[in-house]
């Protein structure tokens, strides 16, 4: 696990109070702190997490819990957060890179590892939300079935049917279990649908960060 | 008879979760499975029995993300 501690000194106080006091201006000073206070965690940094992660840290969660075992590959930067120069970089040492450019006072986490149903607890036992981010369709429904049985109680926001180009109108967020929203449009397989593309992608994983940032504030309603 | 997402299935006799899901056509490696309200863990998937009435919702994943 690596974090990041790289400011030291008064100007950094002066630089976070500035950056606490816009985001308060635009989110609200309670709920800002609501925000700087918690921790949520991210399950693969492909074209889900990575966009996740940069909503996220825009909103100024406190803490990110950054998990994939995956280097960046030149066949990723069509939708992924990452820049070219990074092609190689482990994923989630490249992407807490691109967001300490956007929010260097928040604390990304960074576990380059495979999340198994032994290990989500360790790595996410101390989140308030996590995501699923992942694209294979039994990773998704082994980290959906240890979250909400491990994790009990914790909010569990997946993704399923994202990819091709069909209407955006059909993505949507349902409450399907007591603790698990899903995002997407429930049927667009990439193996079906052609390739995933970087509008619709992100547009999923907006739809995941929202409900991230309206449980977090205590709206339980997708 | 059952309810499976909110529809009416019937009841097919004595079978185990993982036998129901593969008849109504599902993966059961790309399904999560909540029953009565508790999610069913992956490995009792196979050894816990449908009841008459039992109330099924089965979120399906595909690939992407």
């Amino acid at each position: 696990m690596d974090c990041d501690s790289s400011r030291t000194g008064a100007e950094k106080h002066t630089d976070r109070d500035g950056f606490m006091a816009a985001l308060a201006q635009r989110h609200g000073w309670e709920n800002q702190e609501k925000l700087s206070r918690s921790v949520v965690g991210i399950a693969g940094l492909g074209g889900l997490g990575s966009h996740i992660a940069v909503s996220l840290a825009r909103l100024g969660i406190g803490r990110l819990v950054l998990a994939d075992y995956d280097r960046v590959d030149m066949t990723n930067l069509h939708r992924q957060q990452y820049a070219f120069h990074q092609v190689g970089m482990e994923k989630p040492k490249a992407l807490a890179e691109e967001l300490r450019r956007i929010n260097p006072f928040s604390v990304y986490e960074t576990h380059f590892t495979s999340v198994t149903p032994e290990n989500v607890e360790t790595l996410f036992g101390r989140c308030q939300v996590v995501c699923e981010a992942f694209d294979q369709p039994e990773e998704k429904a082994m980290l959906t079935e240890t979250v909400l049985t491990v994790l009990d109680g914790i909010p569990l926001v997946a993704a399923s049917g994202m990819a091709g180009m069909d209407s955006g109108n059909k993505i949507r967020t349902e409450r399907v279990m007591k603790n698990f929203y899903l995002c997407g449009d429930g049927v667009s397989d990439v193996s079906l649908s052609g390739s995933l593309t970087e509008p619709r992608v992100a547009l999923c994983a907006a739809h995941q960060a929202l409900m991230v940032l309206r449980l977090l504030l205590g709206n339980e309603e997708p | 008879m059952l309810f499976v997402n909110g529809k009416e299935v019937e009841y097919p006799g004595e079978c185990t979760i993982s036998q129901l899901l593969n008849r109504l056509g599902y993966r059961a490696e790309r399904t999560a499975v909540e029953r009565n309200g508790e999610i069913v863990p992956r490995k009792s998937l196979e050894h816990v029995a449908v009841v008459d009435g039992d109330h099924l919702e089965v979120v399906s994943f595909v690939g992407g993300g």
